[in-house]
């Protein structure tokens, strides 16, 4: 009920705000990919059935490092689109400062974003000095441990519960002629990867009082001295493993070449274009299964300042487009993400998914890296990890230099 | 005197001085207004957006002290010293030996060109498909028998510099070789006749007669490879994207990914200023020898 006249609110909101006329309403992202391509075509729809505008796509080909500074060279340069993805979290921070990106807080108050939005911190991630930016559309999480049954069913072990179990189970895999884990080498892949280890060896509170506070000393203290540990015998796991794209490492792991891989969940669409189920021909273990948390990342929707009112008017109907349950539903079915709120039918989500679900209703939760820190911290240590899995870099080395940046980072 | 010629100097040839005016505007604005504006903000903390906070020499201490800048310049002054010498010497050598009048010039000439024909993205994409260790070269020879062979310059860090050299080498020969070509073909039949005259080898005439004649084009050619040289950036791209790890990083990689990717306009700024301070280190008392010296004397 309570939704119900929030919606409504909204609407007379809306309506009050213009007389709706038709508006061309270009929206740039980076979603290309099969699924995610599907995804965006659900957005598309909806918002072309339920208002009065036109959804003109400006799909912009290449990850987000490729399509981020065309984003903000756009938005800077005067010639802004109407509407654009973002991952949440410090990208726009001085977009907003600047000005440049549409204030949303009428939408959200109108349709108490705030009750509705699980997790909160996600709304917050979008919040600066109590005005609300952007409107998030999905959460992508990014500890997963994802296990072949082929490949240890090849090494004659069973598959791992947890972390450990498969530390134990890699030298089993190696005399099989098998590749313990899968490891794309670029920094993001290692990064994300010893970000998922401090999270599964050193704990959550560990991992806030670095990424969060920023305390170097507990950087390079002992709790962080195990997780260098254990990443450098993860190191030694991933030596054959001289694949360059996550996708491509995540099919050593489809086709049984390689044991597991630590990938966020948007491997699972490799998995499900591949026809596997989850269960039978793999299993996922969030947190790598010692501690079963996940982080909140992933998209979210920013609207830049624009003078012409009716698109102004269709940003603010998209933006409550994008937070309802008929959208959340149909994109994040297809995408393979989780909701942004808790209180939508996701059943046909398959098992993974509803391990992801279970746990963000438990509220075992983290902000994303994204949130936590800078661009630029994110790439010293996307640098850091670069250099550390590909070399011989010891352990102490790496965590005194890790500390270094967490030091510096702001 | 000359107060009275100069005013006339100016207006003479108006049309020709009017034509020029929007390339000078754009050397000034464009060119120098735009180094100045980017040194200027590399001593300022600006991050996605330029602002004028400055921080004095701060940028350039992080540069200094970060591993991948370090790594970046070294892999530039290997990159630079070996492509330099060997697409010289290759470049004459090919030269030199299609100068032979040899049958099927044109069509060997041909050859040798067509890889400057391709971009380095694509050329970076052939080499990267061609040094890699499943499909490549080294899994062809092993598919010889020659089952220990190893030949893997991408995935090893150590040597990851010469892959990209093999595939810069590559690209660039063409070029120089028909440059030189150019320069062969312009040295006088008369020259060739003295030589043989006083009974002087030919590779002993190649190397110290027509060599040293030849110096306006060798300048030509170390200006064009220089300059490709220091805007290394898109083979890197194409083949290794800086790794494995970092060890296949640039300078003008670290620029782009700093000024972009970190949102750290500052940090990227200190970087280019970096580039630009070296390139004129090398240029400006080379440009002085070279152009300055001659004028006086």
């Amino acid at each position: 009920m309570k939704t119900l006249t929030a919606s409504l609110a909204a609407a007379a909101l809306v309506c009050a705000a213009s007389p709706a006329p038709a508006a061309d309403v270009e929206v740039t992202h980076w979603w290309t990919s099969g699924g995610e391509a599907a995804a965006v075509s659900e957005l598309a729809r909806a918002f072309n059935d339920k208002t009065d505008h036109d959804w003109v796509d400006g799909a912009i080909a290449g990850s987000g490092g490729t399509a981020r500074p065309i984003i903000i060279s756009r938005i800077l340069g005067g010639d802004p689109m109407a509407a654009t993805q973002l991952n949440h979290g410090r990208q726009a921070e001085e977009l907003i400062q600047a000005g440049l990106l549409t204030d949303l807080t009428e939408v959200a108050e109108a349709e108490g974003w705030r009750d509705i939005i699980n997790p909160v911190s996600l709304l917050d991630a979008c919040t600066h000095d109590g005005r609300v930016y952007c409107a998030p559309i999905n959460i992508h999480s990014a500890q997963w441990l994802w296990l072949s049954h082929d490949a240890f069913r090849k090494a004659g072990a069973p598959v791992p519960k947890d972390w450990n179990e498969f530390v134990a189970a890699a030298p089993k895999l190696e005399r099989a002629g098998l590749v313990p884990l899968a490891m794309g080498q670029q920094g993001w892949q290692q990064n994300l990867a010893f970000g998922t280890l401090q999270i599964a060896i050193a704990g959550m509170d560990a991992w806030r009082e670095v990424n969060v506070n920023k305390n170097a000393e507990f950087a390079a203290g002992p709790d962080y001295a195990k997780v260098f540990r254990s990443a450098a015998d993860a190191r030694e796991f991933a030596r054959g493993s001289n694949v360059q794209d996550w996708n491509l490492a995540t099919n050593l792991v489809i086709t049984g070449r390689a044991g597991g891989q630590i990938m966020g969940d948007w491997a699972q669409g490799e998995f499900q274009v591949a026809g596997k189920t989850a269960g039978r021909d793999y299993t996922c273990l969030p947190g790598l299964g010692v501690n079963e948390v996940l982080d909140t990342g992933g998209d979210s929707f920013y609207f830049p300042v624009v003078d012409d009112p009716e698109i102004r008017a269709a940003q603010l109907e998209l933006a409550s487009l994008i937070v309802s349950p008929e959208v959340q539903v149909a994109f994040n079915l297809k995408k393979g993400s989780l909701p942004i709120r808790g209180d939508i039918d996701m059943s046909t989500a398959n098992d993974c998914m509803q391990r992801g679900l279970a746990i963000l209703a438990d509220g075992d939760i983290l902000p994303t890296g994204d949130i936590a820190l800078s661009p630029d911290t994110q790439t010293q240590l996307e640098d850091l990890m670069a250099e550390f899995w590909s070399s011989d870099m010891s352990a102490e080395d790496a965590q005194s230099r890790y500390a270094a940046i967490i030091s510096r980072a702001d | 005197m000359s107060s009275t010629r100069r005013p006339i100097r100016i207006w003479r040839n108006p049309s020709a001085k009017i034509a020029s005016i929007p390339m000078i505007l754009t050397a000034l604005v464009v060119f120098v207004g735009g180094t100045g504006w980017t040194v200027l903000h590399s001593f300022t903390s600006s991050r996605l957006l330029p602002k004028l906070d400055f921080v004095g020499l701060a940028q350039y201490e992080r540069l200094w002290s970060t591993r991948r800048w370090l790594i970046s310049v070294e892999n530039l002054a290997v990159f630079g010293v070996c492509s330099l010498i060997l697409t010289l010497v290759a470049g004459f050598a090919l030269a030199a030996l299609l100068d032979r009048k040899i049958r099927g010039e044109n069509a060997f000439r041909t050859i040798f060109l067509y890889p400057f024909a391709m971009s380095f993205v694509v050329t970076g994409l052939v080499w990267q498909w061609i040094l890699n260790p499943d499909f490549g070269i080294q899994g062809i020879v092993r598919g010889w028998g020659w089952e220990v062979f190893s030949f893997d310059p991408l995935n090893n860090p150590d040597i990851v510099v010469f892959g990209l050299l093999i595939a810069g080498i590559w690209q660039g020969t063409g070029l120089v070789m028909v440059i030189m070509l150019a320069g062969l073909r312009g040295v006088d039949e008369d020259i060739w006749k003295s030589a043989r005259v006083d009974g002087i080898g030919t590779v002993k005439t190649y190397l110290f007669i027509i060599v040293p004649m030849m110096r306006p084009v060798f300048v030509t050619a170390l200006v064009i490879i220089s300059s490709g040289i220091i805007k290394l950036y898109d083979l890197v791209v194409a083949q290794t994207n800086g790794g494995p790890g970092i060890a296949s990083e640039v300078p003008a990689k670290y620029v782009i990914d700093y000024m972009f990717k970190a949102q750290n306009l500052g940090q990227g700024f200190a970087a280019s200023t970096m580039m630009l301070v070296s390139v004129t280190i090398i240029v400006v008392p080379w440009a002085y020898l070279e152009f300055g010296g001659r004028k006086r004397g």
